[in-house]
């Protein structure tokens, strides 16, 4: 098997978070027990860092430590990556697909003269390299794919693998420096206030609200403030994450009533996120799109919704619950409630 | 002095969302089956780069902005109908495939020279936007490359919201759980991968398209063929999944019953 580069960043509190601990055991499965497989992290406190993956048996450490690292900036990012990989001499580097690499990896692919794949969902050796997988048109088709460039620079969807949980040892790591300047600044990250968290990648349960939740109910009026409430409770007692159809996040943009618990961040679908959660509630969504293309990766899959003919549900969910989905989640919430 | 921003807008067709798409095996690797058929619409990522680029145009009055796309030249000529009312534009236009199959780096080298080709564009000036990934590839790389071959270095990807103030960029982008990266940088050369951003889809403006038409069809002619091989590039298998599921329809029941039935659900190991 070819030489094989792990790279990875710290966060801003040095640590490596799970999508960086996924990439590891990807990377792992090309090189078992870590033959043939260098490591390699960059970023704040990196070099603590890198001893907390001692234990995955790579031959190889490499650490890139600058004060210019610590930011997330495409510029030093990838700056880094080459670096690491001019120093590597790998010819297969596996990186986390996090928003930083996602950015900087295929620029460093370019840079270093290699190509570069993303969203990767399982990666095998082969006999004249690596076959990889990965989808297209917006997780509609499925594709094996080789490449005979080197390097050949793969970022790792999230949720792919499972993340590597072996222990911390102490290695001998070698320093790469870095030649990196940018004219960006990073001035902060503006983050949701801690009771308005609507989107947690860790969370079990997806909670998917269509536009229904804005329409006239049976009484001919709108009820929007009690089904946010009702949103926003449900999200609290069950710790689930919220995604929207296309349709419910425009409506904020269009000028009509709006739930304020949306932003495009939450949309799912040809145009949003396909998130990865090993269970999804539907309520009041009659689309196709969120479910063929956003629930690709949901396994387990519920859905209320008034129409028992509704398209989409029919052989894409386990179980449609043909029901008033404001009374369902009011009810829900209440057995939820600790007592 | 604000002179404006030359603002390349990077972007090509893709199937309508809701069609139905089936693989096969062509002379030049996977495809899509009757491809030259399908309804298509610009890329909707792209969609969002292009108003965002109207949007800040429309803020200094002095910026130009050029779409520039890979598609066979027949399909851009209907696309143009549909996207030529939303926005003002010049379209710069090759002739190739626009399949998601084609190579990013491969992309990547066309869009790169296509740009550097474009007369009157100044490079200092130049915001090279485009979709933080294509619905078709869904790769999220070909715009940084394209970037890398210009020479720019101050990339951002997943954006949503772009301000100018005194000549430095705003920026925020997309980053885990929900957050928002905000970053400055000093000014263009900048490379910007657009998410949904923050504007509605512009309604049709029969005047901008009147204007607009009358360089879309020179520009159409002057096409210049390109093609996009990688033979590095394998593919074994590309395959739709069948994921049809046999769902349980529960209906007429109490909603104390299929409140417990989902709480039950919610709390079972999966």
């Amino acid at each position: 098997m070819e030489e094989i580069l792990y790279i990875a960043h710290t966060d801003t509190g040095g640590n490596l978070g799970r999508q960086a601990r996924e990439a590891l055991n990807a990377a792992l499965v090309l090189a078992p027990e870590g033959k043939g497989l260098a490591v390699a992290v960059f970023g704040r406190g990196a070099a603590a860092a890198l001893q907390t993956l001692g234990g995955c048996g790579a031959g190889r450490y490499l650490v890139a430590e600058a004060a210019e690292l610590e930011d997330s900036r495409y510029a030093t990012d990838v700056a880094a990556i080459a670096a690491l990989v001019d120093a590597s001499g790998a010819a297969i580097v596996v990186g986390p697909g996090t928003a930083r690499f996602r950015r900087s990896f295929p620029g460093a692919a370019q840079r270093c003269g290699g190509r570069v794949d993303t969203q990767v969902t399982a990666m095998e050796p082969a006999a004249d390299g690596l076959r990889i997988q990965r989808w297209y048109y917006r997780q509609r088709m499925v594709a094996t794919l080789a490449r005979a460039s080197r390097p050949w620079l793969v970022l790792t969807a999230s949720g792919a693998f499972a993340p590597w949980s072996g222990t911390a040892a102490a290695v001998d790591a070698r320093p790469v420096a870095v030649e990196a300047a940018s004219r960006t600044r990073v001035l902060g990250v503006e983050t949701p206030e801690a009771d308005s968290q609507t989107i947690r990648p860790e969370a079990d349960v997806l909670l998917v609200a269509g536009a229904g939740w804005t329409k006239k109910q049976a009484d001919g009026q709108t009820h929007a403030a009690q089904a946010e409430q009702l949103i926003r409770e449900f999200l609290e007692r069950a710790q689930a994450s919220l995604g929207s159809s296309k349709s419910l996040v425009d409506l904020s943009s269009e000028g009509e009533e709006v739930l304020s618990v949306f932003s495009h961040l939450n949309q799912v679908g040809q145009t949003g996120m396909a998130p990865r959660h090993s269970k999804g509630l539907a309520t009041c969504c009659h689309g196709e799109e969120p479910h063929t293309v956003g629930w690709r990766f949901i396994n387990e899959r519920r859905a209320i919704n008034l129409d028992p003919n509704c398209g989409w549900a029919q052989g894409k969910a386990d179980v449609l619950y043909v029901a008033d989905a404001f009374e369902v989640l009011a009810r829900v919430n209440a057995l939820l409630t600790p007592e | 002095m604000n002179q404006g921003f030359h603002i390349a807008v990077c972007g090509s067709l893709v199937p309508d969302p809701l069609q139905t798409l089936e693989p096969i095996a062509g002379p030049q690797g996977p495809a899509l089956k009757n491809e030259m058929m399908l309804p298509a619409v610009l890329d909707p990522w792209a969609s969002h780069a292009l108003y965002e680029a109207a949007h800040l145009a429309r803020q200094d009055g002095e910026s130009r902005i050029w779409l520039v796309s890979i598609g066979p030249r027949a399909r851009l000529q209907q696309l143009m109908m549909s996207i030529a009312q939303k926005a003002v534009f010049e379209l710069v236009a090759c002739d190739g495939p626009a399949g998601g199959f084609t190579d990013a780096a491969e992309v990547a080298r066309v869009l790169a020279d296509t740009v550097a080709a474009i007369p009157e564009l100044d490079p200092q000036r130049l915001l090279l936007f485009g979709g933080c990934a294509s619905a078709s590839r869904d790769a999220g790389a070909t715009l940084q490359m394209t970037g890398e071959r210009l020479g720019i270095t101050e990339q951002f990807l997943n954006v949503d919201e772009l301000t100018v103030q005194e000549g430095v960029l705003r920026i925020k982008e997309r980053i885990e759980g929900g957050r928002y990266l905000v970053s400055a940088c000093d000014g263009p050369p900048a490379v910007v991968g657009w998410a949904t951003g923050m504007l509605p889809e512009p309604p049709n403006n029969p005047q901008i398209g009147m204007q607009n038409m009358r360089s879309i069809m020179p520009a159409l002619q002057r096409a210049k063929s390109v093609t996009l091989e990688a033979p590095e590039l394998t593919f074994e298998s590309v395959t739709v999944p069948q994921q049809r599921r046999d769902t349980r329809i529960v209906k007429d029941t109490p909603t104390d019953e299929i409140a417990a039935e989902l709480v039950q659900w919610l709390r079972e190991d999966s």
